[in-house]
């Protein structure tokens, strides 16, 4: 181990989970704030089907597909923390479709199962689709 | 001051995600090469953020809706990594894993949301 100019591998890779940390917590302020713009953009009333958590999820799949397919090992190592972990993760959500899918199961039901069931194919669709944008497939 | 409080609770949501997952599982990247367990990170962070959204039914409180409803369980929970890690595994060929994955992320998912509005 050289004592020179250049830290330590494991000083350097501390330093880039400290830096992950940062552009995750900035990435996900980034993707919260577009989520909380097209909730309120677009709101849903009691027993309505919830079309902006459900874009928003289906969008963030699709990226999130788009990313990864993209991503190689050559890739900035904070790019994938930032887009991916933070912006997307924060962007997309798992609690209020859970908590919606809920709220709907009491005021109606067929809306509910189809919200859930259609979410998650729509979902895993986009990633798909997303995938198949990059060069690697 | 809405978007202070979302941008707030995402600040700490987000990071808080990224570190359960850091230690709990393999990277996607790993897990889409080598025969390794479900990505029990995320699976966590959205059973945890589902509950907590669920105790919250009924706070009015649009301070506490917003901090901890909106910015932190929706930056603490993911779908777009619930789905990417669902299709890796299904174009590594794990159909099973894959499959066992929604059914936990979905099927808890949802029944913590339950659990967590019965308490609220």
């Amino acid at each position: 181990m050289s004592d020179g100019g250049l830290p330590h591998r494991s000083e350097r890779s501390e330093l880039i989970q400290l830096q992950s940390l940062g552009v995750v917590a900035l990435g996900g302020v980034i993707g919260s704030l577009a989520r909380y713009g097209l909730a309120e953009a677009f709101p849903h009333g009691s027993g309505q089907f919830p079309w902006a958590t459900f874009a928003t999820n289906v969008l963030g799949c699709f990226l999130i597909g788009v990313l990864l397919a993209r991503l190689t090992p050559r890739s900035h190592p904070l790019l994938r923390p930032f887009l991916g972990t933070g912006i997307l993760g924060g962007f997309t959500t798992f609690s209020t479709f859970a908590v919606d899918t809920e709220k709907l199961l009491h005021e109606h039901v067929i809306v509910a199962l189809v919200y859930f069931f259609g979410t998650l194919a729509a979902a895993l669709l986009a990633a798909t689709l997303g995938e198949w944008t990059g060069p690697k497939r | 001051m809405s978007v202070l409080l979302v941008a707030l609770g995402a600040a700490v949501g987000a990071p808080l995600r990224f570190l359960v997952d850091k230690h709990m599982v393999d990277r996607l990247l790993r897990s889409t090469r080598l025969s390794s367990p479900l990505p029990w990170g995320t699976f966590a962070v959205n059973v945890l953020g589902s509950f907590v959204l669920g105790l919250l039914t009924g706070v009015t409180d649009q301070t506490v809706t917003l901090l901890v409803g909106v910015g932190f369980c929706g930056a603490f929970t993911t779908y777009s990594t619930f789905a990417a890690e669902t299709t890796a595994l299904a174009a590594s060929g794990r159909r099973a894993a894959a499959l066992l994955n929604v059914v936990l992320n979905l099927g808890v998912g949802l029944l913590a949301a339950i659990v967590g509005a019965v308490l609220a």
